[in-house]
């Protein structure tokens, strides 16, 4: 047995006076060696770098946590699974599993519920996208369709009018909560009439059913307050349905937004600190929806949309260090073999970051650069790291939400992605991709076929 | 062989911790960091200080070179050495 030191390269870090601030939340010093107990050299072994990781224990306890805490302030909560913030059918079976609806926002995402055996009726289906053979599929499935323009209503009344049919519909409704820039592009506005303009289209029209209202303002919301401004805004509006059309809504959909536990690039505290709670955002909530006049079984379902804060903490994203540089200033560089391409959020976000090995005590600002030749590929401009050794790992976190969506395929292909089960195995849940899987799609002019 | 010097007005920790007296700018080294700069301080070689490393630490000569001439690159860049 060898009797040597464990070797750390030599390090030199300057002080920087005035800097410091009391609030900072440390260096990133700390190795996360494993995820649910799983050795995270055991998982790049088996799977291969870069490798994405979910915990099924983790998205669990957060939608039964959350479920939780809404239904101690609000009697009847239904949560909807937010399929583009990942929607790895793993992962949305998850959410079933627990009693999620569907919430889609295109056609390929509904035929996806479908698919993994969602029924129509429990599918939300959102967004300013639907074509009119998208439309006469989910009618006649009776799903829920949250209607997002005026030409979408007179789509739907034509569609039911000559083919006889009969829509569960609702609008969606975009308003001033004082939070800026307003979504105004999607749905009908509160503000100037439009949203009631439509309510009454649709209560003039017999094949049509006015099941719900649905709002959703905004995303990585920093203030719980916006959210009973807005449930306050949806209850007048149910209010003057009761009273003009004597028409009880079973739903009010809030839609998503919460922020996660990332910080935003630019933002000076971490966003554990400034954040709303799940529990600010319930309050919130609540209290708008009780300006509603009705009560016990009288009052609509509070439907909840929510995808980010469900799962950014359960994704993780296993790295491995492809090489170190010292850059012109000499500053350190470390260059990792997890681009842009796959964690689009690091467009955004300074996510946590942590050697995946203990290291020493001494750590180095550094910029951390993807795999890719392109300047863009830059996954962290400036993060406090102990000396990594190429072929060592790192461990992003808090990855789970739109990563395994937004990714795309450039200049390396899209990595496993595997899901930690509750009971300690691990199951791949997406298959790494192959050159076959690119070459499939394309179609090469037999005059340009080379000798 | 490159030999280097470094500045009487430097002073340096048990702790690694370093004063520039001349700027007033102070650093921090690790443990190897604080061993090659005193090795350079009593005269050592390159050669002499590379051995060193990989006599006392579970470590490669090709490594120990590599992150050898990057840790002089930064102490170059800071003024804490210059080439004899």
């Amino acid at each position: 047995m060898s009797t040597k030191k464990r070797y750390e390269r030599p390090i030199i870090t300057k002080y920087q006076s005035g800097l410091m601030n009391k609030f900072g939340s440390g260096p990133s010093a700390k190795a996360k060696t494993s995820i649910d107990e799983v050795a995270v050299s055991k998982l790049v072994e088996e799977y291969g770098s870069p490798l994405f990781v979910m915990s099924e224990r983790q998205l669990r306890n957060n939608q039964q946590n959350a479920i939780r805490i809404f239904r101690t302030r609000y009697p009847k909560v239904q949560f909807a699974w937010s399929y583009k913030t990942n929607y790895l059918n793993a992962v949305c079976s998850v959410f079933h599993q627990e009693g999620s609806l569907a919430e889609v926002v295109s056609e390929f995402e509904y035929d996806k519920a479908k698919l993994l055996g969602i029924k129509g009726s429990n599918i939300i289906f959102n967004g300013p996208d639907k074509s009119r053979a998208a439309l006469q599929k989910a009618i006649k499935d009776n799903a829920k369709i949250h209607i997002d323009h005026f030409d979408e209503l007179y789509e739907i009344i034509d569609l039911c009018n000559s083919e006889n049919l009969k829509a569960n519909v609702a609008i969606r409704v975009n308003m001033d909560v004082g939070v800026y820039p307003l979504w105004d592009r999607f749905g009908f506005n509160y503000e100037n009439g439009e949203a009631w303009q439509a309510i009454k289209r649709i209560m003039s029209e017999k094949s049509l059913k006015l099941t719900g209202l649905h709002t959703h303002i905004g995303t990585y919301m920093m203030t719980a307050e916006a959210y009973r401004i807005a449930a306050s805004k949806l209850a007048s509006l149910a209010n003057s349905i009761k009273r003009e059309f004597d028409i009880k809504l079973d739903y009010i959909d809030m839609g998503g937004g919460f922020a996660s536990n990332n910080t935003l690039i630019g933002q000076y505290l971490p966003a554990e600190q400034i954040i709303p709670s799940m529990e600010q955002y319930a309050d919130a909530i609540s209290s708008g929806m009780f300006e509603m006049n009705a009560t016990g079984s009288d009052l609509p379902a509070l439907i909840l949309e929510t995808g980010r804060a469900l799962v950014d903490n359960a994704g993780y994203l296993i790295t491995t260090v492809l090489a170190n540089k010292r850059l012109s200033t000499g500053r350190r560089a470390i260059i990792i073999d997890a681009g842009v391409n796959i964690l689009f959020t690091s467009f955004w976000y300074k996510h946590k970051i942590s050697p995946a090995q203990e290291s020493g005590v001494h750590v180095e600002d550094s910029s951390l650069y993807g795999p890719l030749c392109m300047n863009i590929d830059l996954i962290r401009e400036s993060i406090l790291l102990p000396a990594v050794k190429k072929g060592e790992h790192l461990v992003i976190e808090d990855v789970g939400a739109y990563a395994m969506t937004q990714w795309m395929q450039f200049i390396t292909m899209r990595p496993n992605v595997v899901m930690i089960m509750q009971d300690g195995t691990v199951e791949l849940i997406r298959k790494s991709e192959a050159l076959n899987y690119i070459l499939d799609r394309e179609l090469l002019p037999k005059q340009l076929k080379l000798k | 062989m490159v030999n280097f010097i470094i500045p009487e007005n430097i002073a340096i920790s048990e702790s690694g911790f370093l004063f520039l007296a001349g700027t007033g700018e102070t650093f921090t080294l690790n443990q190897i960091g604080k061993e090659i700069f005193n090795l350079i301080r009593s005269k050592s070689s390159e050669e002499e200080i590379i051995n060193s490393i990989v006599n006392d630490y579970d470590i490669d000569k090709a490594t120990a070179h590599k992150d050898f001439a990057d840790f002089i690159s930064q102490l170059k860049h800071y003024s804490i050495l210059k080439e004899a």
